[in-house]
């Protein structure tokens, strides 16, 4: 391994995120409040892609049960607030939003991850597939209401919050990447039988990965519950919580921690600027065609394809010393 | 003293039974050779080692323990490892962290990074691949891609190596360097026993060879003893290729 290279994108991807940050976190004492409406949608896209590449990214295991976790990080502060008004302070339940949907992931992976390749998607799917009209049924019967009401905390503390969680899903993110944990994830997607024999526990990996990713999802539906004030079962357990994080990171190439988030940002620009006509879903499907037809490694692996040329041809471009030395010769 | 030793074991697949009532066992520091025609159960018996399959009746003990019941990763933390017939690498990760998995996870107890790192460094080097550790594993020939199997498998520092047929479709000079490899292995205190279709390397390196047939023992002994016996040559080697060729 080259120690220079290593080193020296060690501090690259920590210094960009931080300088994000620090843009992100000063952005609404300037931007209209239209803007930052796109802005708290931009992020929730890009900590779901986020959230979901962690597992489904380096392991191949494609999940469509993402809506299921964020439906029920959408539905806690609707089950812990009474009237509308929280019974619990406001961390406390989002870390509980954050646990039940942990723990439903954790419940879910260790029933269905032993299925492979298409098996599991499908099954995730079903899951979302029963979990709507499970809590429909329930808020009929105990609630006699379709919906709840949230009470709201104002749209700059929802934004400062969603901003957290996207730090946090970017740290957790980053050092799985780097850590003999992302390893393990890695190999089981390389080949799932030799990680095995290789000693990585598989069972134990895919189930505890697979919920922590839910974790972010379950946190995220929470926070976004309080944004829109009103949630019920269609709301919360909307398919496009399932497909768009996948499209997402799909497009942005899960090969970079980048990637899913250049992705989210694409996808949900696209989504707020052709949501008024009725044809942002046939863009999506083309652009997704193109991609998985033409750009395996997403618009990530083109990125990286690009650095490497230039830097090639920086490589090749004549240092000033020796070009005094081809005048001398 | 034993290493590894199967009582009775069996495995059967639907009707087919693909090994029968095999006794069998490997002394520590040996190099043990397992063969048979294609089909025989060779493979079948690795994977019941390795518990790749459960077993359906019978036991295998390593070092005393029971290995009944234990998921790969637990028998590869135990001191047993082993490569595949057919390459099992992970394709497009680079050579060097297809070894590195190997290392951090196939060790009972927790490694360290830097520890991680110098272990797979040095399992690239027993197997000659240090100058192609960054490369992606897809791209290396065949007989480098069973390197890194061999690789990754030493760097989870095992007692006990299984080889898979390390030597199949590899040309007269590399079974050489192989010949020669796992002797060096075996010389650094890792007992090894192989499936190998290649007689000359069964020949050359094995102390002890059990031949099985249709899923059951047949025979066992020096290679030279297996040369000879009527019913090997029968069943498996053939007149023209007996007597060490």
């Amino acid at each position: 391994m080259n120690i220079a290279t290593l080193t020296s994108k060690k501090f690259l991807a920590p210094a960009v995120l931080v300088l994000i940050v620090v843009v992100l976190a000063t952005l609404p004492l300037y931007i209209s409040p239209g803007t930052r409406t796109l802005l708290l949608d931009f992020l929730m896209y890009i900590i779901l892609a986020v959230a979901w590449t962690m597992f489904s990214g380096p392991t191949g295991y494609i999940s469509l049960a993402s809506a299921a976790f964020f439906g029920i990080g959408v539905y806690t502060p609707g089950l812990l607030y009474a009237e509308g008004a929280p019974l619990l302070p406001l961390p406390v339940v989002l870390a509980v939003a954050g646990l039940v949907a942990f723990c439903c992931a954790l419940a879910v992976g260790a029933a269905t991850l032993r299925l492979r390749g298409i098996f599991f998607t499908m099954f995730s799917f079903g899951l979302l597939g029963a979990a709507q009209p499970i809590i429909q049924f329930f808020e009929f019967e105990t609630h006699g209401a379709r919906g709840r009401y949230v009470e709201s905390i104002g749209a700059n503390n929802v934004y400062y919050l969603l901003l957290i969680i996207f730090v946090a899903a970017m740290v957790t993110a980053y050092l799985l990447r780097r850590s003999r944990y992302g390893l393990a994830l890695q190999s089981i997607g390389g080949n799932e039988e030799a990680a095995a024999h290789m000693g990585v526990d598989t069972t134990r990996m895919k189930v505890l990965f697979f919920g922590v990713s839910g974790i972010f999802m379950g946190i995220t539906g929470a926070m976004m519950a309080i944004r829109w004030h009103y949630v019920d079962p269609s709301i919360a357990f909307n398919l496009n919580y399932s497909f768009l994080p996948l499209l997402m990171a799909l497009v942005g190439g899960m090969g970079q921690l980048y990637g899913p988030v250049i992705g989210a940002l694409g996808f949900a620009y696209l989504r707020w600027v052709l949501l008024s006509t009725q044809y942002y879903m046939l863009i999506f499907g083309i652009i997704m065609i193109v991609f998985i037809l033409f750009v395996p490694g997403g618009l990530a692996s083109l990125i990286e394809r690009g650095r490497h040329r230039l830097r090639e041809v920086i490589a090749k471009l004549p240092k000033r010393g020796e070009t005094t030395e081809h005048a001398n010769t | 003293m034993r290493i590894l030793e199967g009582q009775d074991v069996t495995k059967r697949f639907g009707g087919l039974v693909a090994v029968s009532h095999v006794d069998f066992y490997v002394d520590q520091g040996e190099i043990a050779g397992l063969i048979g025609p294609n089909g025989a159960g060779k493979t079948t018996l690795f994977n019941l080692i390795s518990a790749a399959f459960p077993i359906n009746s019978g036991e295998i003990r390593f070092k005393g323990q029971k290995l009944n019941g234990l998921k790969p990763h637990q028998v590869c933390k135990l001191g047993i490892a082993r490569t595949f017939q057919q390459i099992k690498i992970l394709a497009d990760m680079p050579v060097f962290q297809n070894v590195l998995v190997g290392a951090f996870f196939g060790n009972r107890n927790r490694v360290s990074g830097t520890d991680a790192a110098r272990e797979a460094s040095q399992a690239l080097e027993v197997v000659g691949l240090s100058t192609m550790s960054t490369a992606p594993a897809k791209d290396l020939t065949l007989v480098n891609q069973k390197r890194v199997e061999l690789a990754r498998a030493l760097a989870t520092k095992p007692e006990l190596l299984l080889l898979d047929e390390l030597m199949a479709g590899l040309n007269p000079t590399e079974v050489s360097e192989a010949m020669e490899l796992v002797t060096r292995i075996r010389a650094k205190g890792i007992t090894v026993f192989m499936v190998e279709h290649v007689m000359k390397a069964i020949m050359g390196i094995c102390e002890r060879v059990m031949v099985l047939h249709h899923g059951e023992k047949i025979c066992e002994g020096t290679p030279h003893e297996i040369a000879c016996d009527r019913q090997v040559i029968e069943i498996y080697l053939g007149e023209e290729t007996h007597a060490g060729s």
